[in-house]
């Protein structure tokens, strides 16, 4: 059995554990509403953007952008989100899994942009394409930050180089629960129309190009969207694990507690047999 | 009179929501005056200033690229970046505005720089404005 020494300086080594990951658990929280803050804040521009699109195509269904043309699928290119650092539970391999199985799906082999460290780092372990990266964004991206990983992705699917473009990210669905998703970006998907179209509506200069300068931005919309959902899914993914962390050092320090507690009777009662014992051995 | 709702919206959140009896937008074409009740219209924007009016009050703002979309009762801008004048950093543009004029006397035509170079001017002169609401005048072009 370990000695008392040894289960009293485990208890201490655990329980300066137990103090960071309560500590880690209490940032993760605050981060995670002021993630899910920018995830609301950059809705109303989605929301408004989807309109239009969508309002726009309406108007004018026959003209094919080629961002709306959907060819047949030869070759694949996946943005993969995930988080720079790690201790965020299964965040991360969720992603990476889900990334990994659509490659797989792609009749070539399919590319993939990471946006976030660990989905670069085992990518380039799996020596898959990687045409491009954005890591370490911090916990505020901004539309700038993000933009040029969207970019390649735009222009790879302009030149023909990829046939369909997919985001895969962790939706934030509650503090408890987050799902890897895949949405698809590239052909755009029309969005539903909603509400009644406007009878004269005036485009400047003309629907098409107005729909030329929209789309992309679109795009852009809605990848930042998923960066920003997963961000605030990674602070709750760090939140849930590290909360599991420090109550799993509690049942820990119970149980060492436990076991230093017998350890130290054991040794009294021991101390005593000889007390004892000895005594007897000189009245004897 | 009837009035405006003003949405002023970029990617990473609003900026404005406000109420306005009168609006001024950099249209593609040349600068947009919108009244209420104006035709539904949906037009990209340049880079310039916007400037919302309300009960006399008025508001600038630079905006860099993105659209707007007038409806008889609601305009809502889509920026792609955007700022109120109080909130421009005078000394970040001013800064930027001599690294692109560098970058273009080094470089003439650089597009990049170029587009810098629109975009510090402007912000400089929305900045301006809001201190010296009476010379309003200037044209950076």
């Amino acid at each position: 059995m370990a000695s008392l020494r040894d289960l009293r300086r485990r208890i201490k080594s655990v329980k300066s554990t137990q103090k960071i990951t309560k500590a880690m658990e209490l940032v993760a929280a605050a981060k995670m509403r002021r993630a899910q803050e920018r995830v609301q804040a950059a809705r109303p521009y989605s929301e408004e953007i989807t309109n239009v699109v969508a309002d726009l195509f309406r108007r004018s269904p026959e003209y094919k952008h080629p961002y709306l043309q959907v060819r047949e699928v030869n070759k694949r290119l996946i943005i993969l989100v995930t988080s720079d650092r790690g201790l965020v539970g299964a965040l991360n391999s969720n992603n990476v899994r889900q990334a990994l199985r659509e490659m797989n799906e792609s009749p070539s082999p399919a590319s993939v942009v990471t946006i976030g460290r660990k989905g670069r780092d085992v990518m380039r372990r799996l020596r898959k394409e990687l045409v491009a990266d954005r890591s370490n964004l911090g916990d505020r991206p901004s539309m700038g930050d993000v933009l040029p990983a969207i970019r390649v992705a735009m222009e790879q699917y302009e030149n023909g180089d990829v046939d369909q473009v997919d985001l895969v990210f962790a939706r934030f669905i509650s503090a408890g629960r987050q799902q890897a998703t895949v949405q698809r970006v590239l052909p755009v998907e029309v969005p539903e129309a909603t509400g009644e179209l406007a009878a004269d509506f005036l485009y400047e200069p003309e629907p098409k190009d107005v729909l030329d300068a929209l789309l992309p931005r679109y795009v852009e919309a809605q990848v930042y969207q998923g960066v920003l959902e997963n961000l605030a899914s990674q602070q709750a993914a760090q939140m849930v694990a590290m909360r599991n962390a420090s109550d799993n050092a509690s049942d820990l320090i119970t149980d060492l507690t436990l076991t230093a507690n017998t350890v130290r009777q054991t040794t009294i009662t021991t101390e005593l047999m000889e007390i004892v014992g000895g005594a007897a051995a000189l009245q004897g | 009179m009837a009035k405006l709702q003003v949405e002023l919206v970029t990617a990473e959140g609003r900026v404005l929501s406000e109420e306005a009896d009168f609006i001024k937008l950099p249209g593609l074409g040349g600068d947009l005056g919108v009244l209420p009740q104006h035709i539904p219209l949906l037009t990209p924007l340049r880079t310039g200033e916007v400037m919302v009016r309300n009960e006399g009050q008025e508001q600038f703002l630079f905006v860099a690229g993105g659209f707007v979309e007038v409806l008889p009762d609601r305009v809502v801008i889509l920026a792609d970046v955007a700022e109120r004048a109080e909130d421009i950093d005078e000394a970040g543009a001013e800064e930027a505005r001599r690294s692109a004029q560098e970058a273009l006397a080094q470089e003439p035509g650089d597009p990049e720089a170029a587009v810098a170079l629109e975009r510090a001017m402007f912000r400089l002169r929305v900045a301006e404005v809001r201190r010296h609401p009476g010379r309003r005048e200037r044209r950076p072009e």
